[in-house]
């Protein structure tokens, strides 16, 4: 008996040490998944209600006190969740889609097209994501869809580069040319063989692109590019409690601490993605 | 008339280092033929080349008449039409040679539902019985991913794959190397089953004079890209003609002997 256990304590594989992270990730990005889902049907003010104290502190009628015009800063944070996540998921959506296409494309193309691609993708990274959404956003006007399609775009040349050398690996992968001796056509093979076989990395990276984008918003409303009012980014908060961060510290620090919990979550469930999408490594736990 | 006919064909990099040259046979339907030789003698560019499948930068010679068509410099559109129907291949390593993220189940359904226009139930019926035929009757291999079956089940279901399309021509490159000796006696009787019961031609591709000696009468054996002899498989294990081929008898001999003293 004593003995039996002994052995099972040896050839029991070891714990996964990571597994932690999926859960601390889940419980913060859900929370703020939880919060902007609650703020589309219920705030404790609406936005535009200045009938707040100015600059109050923590209170039973304002959770996290009021900002300069009084406004309720619990009631404006919600709804910056709400942008986050928003512009969160649209950009990597637009990212995704422009990037994978692309990266497609160039790992598909004759050497000379593939080689022209890649130059330019090379000289589209080397463009800080900020920067380049900063320079889309004032030739477009400031408004979520800008915001969300330039920093979608900003990114997609990081997606379309990894497409493009995970797509290369796949095509030089046996069973791509067992697929063709059977006579499946190349359109075949991107949808069933080499997206598969892609996306588990190229998932991960998108969500960690989430939280690049997340800062990315705020930079963008903190520098005044982002969604014009009464769309409540906390890039935006950060900013305007920035005069008044030593009389009342909560409104900046709230929006700092929520910006930190939607990205550090979005960056441990990615790690966690990882093991679901990709079968294979189910054996190795 | 010939299934395959191959005249004077020629393999070469861009660089121009040929790889293959020169190589011409026939096979009609029905035929088997064995390429035998050591890696790197040009078996596998050959199975490859003749349906028209080589990589990016090689470049074939000559001529491949694959069911009446030119293969030699065809486009792709009129190459699909002939694979799976005209022609299947079977790869050596099967672990490689079936996609890792897919289920057998469904890799299987895929050339079926193309080449025999199943869907639905039927569909489904037609995989269970082209595994059935491959004697992998488990229902659990359907739903089993490549890395969760044995390497003999796995050259099993990639058979049924193979054969799924129903081919005229079978091209078997290696497909028993990669197995322990008494999987490989049941996956050639499979085979050789198979072919007789379907009528097919086979091209088989080994280094191995035994394993060859049992699939085919007629072979080729080649040497560094050159067929360096051909003919019945006894004359060419009793009278080698070509100093490789009597090299090659020879070292199987010797490997024999070994193992028949110890």
């Amino acid at each position: 008996m004593t003995a039996a256990v002994i052995v099972n304590d040896i050839v029991a594989p070891p714990r996964r040490s990571r597994s932690w992270t999926l859960v601390v990730g889940l419980i913060l990005a859900g929370a703020v998944v939880l919060i902007a889902l609650v703020s589309l049907v219920w705030l404790p003010y609406t936005p535009e209600d200045t009938t707040g104290t100015r600059l109050e502190g923590p209170s039973g009628t304002h959770w996290l006190g009021t900002d300069k015009l009084g406004r309720d800063l619990a009631t404006q944070l919600m709804i910056g969740a709400r942008i986050a996540l928003l512009v969160g998921l649209g950009s990597v959506a637009v990212g995704a889609i422009i990037g994978i296409i692309v990266g497609l494309i160039a790992a598909f193309a004759a050497s000379w097209l593939d080689d022209t691609i890649s130059a330019a993708l090379d000289v589209v990274i080397a463009f800080p994501v900020l920067l380049l959404a900063m320079l889309i956003v004032a030739a477009q006007g400031a408004s979520l869809g800008s915001v969300i399609l330039a920093i979608g775009i900003a990114m997609s040349a990081i997606v379309a580069r990894l497409t493009r050398v995970l797509t290369k690996r796949v095509l030089a992968e046996q069973y791509v040319t067992a697929a063709r001796t059977s006579g499946t056509r190349w359109p075949g093979i991107v949808i069933r063989h080499i997206l598969p076989n892609i996306w588990p990395t190229l998932s991960v990276n998108l969500a960690l692109q989430f939280g690049v984008a997340v800062l990315a918003e705020a930079s963008l409303s903190y520098l005044g590019l982002g969604a014009p009012p009464p769309n409540a980014s906390w890039g935006r908060l950060l900013q305007e409690a920035q005069g008044t961060v030593i009389t009342a510290p909560v409104g900046a620090i709230a929006p700092g601490l929520a910006l930190i919990a939607l990205v550090i979550g979005v960056n441990f469930l990615a790690d966690g993605l990882r093991d679901v999408a990709d079968p294979s490594r189910k054996r190795r736990r | 008339m010939s299934l395959l006919s191959v005249t004077s064909l020629g393999v070469h990099t861009s660089a121009g280092k040929a790889l293959l040259s020169d190589l011409s046979f026939d096979l009609a339907a029905g035929q088997r033929l064995g390429l035998i030789g050591e890696s790197g003698s040009g078996k596998s560019i050959t199975s490859l080349a003749v349906t028209g499948l080589l990589g990016a930068g090689l470049t074939a010679s000559g001529s491949v008449l694959l069911d009446d068509v030119e293969v030699v410099g065809a486009p792709e559109r009129r190459l699909i039409p002939l694979r799976g129907r005209v022609s299947s291949i079977v790869f050596q390593e099967p672990l490689t040679a079936l996609d890792p993220l897919m289920r057998i189940g469904k890799q299987l359904a895929e050339p079926i539902a193309r080449h025999r226009g199943l869907r639905g139930t039927a569909l489904r019926t037609a995989v269970a019985e082209a595994l059935d035929e491959v004697s992998l009757s488990d229902v659990r291999i359907a739903k089993s991913y490549p890395y969760e079956i044995s390497g003999g089940q796995r050259q099993r279901a990639a058979i049924a794959i193979a054969l799924a399309s129903r081919p005229q021509l079978l091209i078997a490159d290696e497909p028993t190397t990669a197995l322990d000796v008494t999987v490989q006696a049941q996956i050639l009787r499979l085979l050789d089953d198979l072919v007789d019961a379907r009528g097919m031609a086979l091209l088989f591709i080994s280094h191995d004079l035994a394993v060859v000696s049992a699939m085919t009468r007629d072979v080729i054996v080649m040497s560094a890209g050159v067929a360096v002899e051909r003919g019945p498989i006894d004359r060419v294990i009793s009278a080698p003609q070509h100093p490789y081929t009597a090299q090659l008898v020879g070292s199987a001999r010797a490997l024999d002997d070994m193992l028949g003293t110890k």
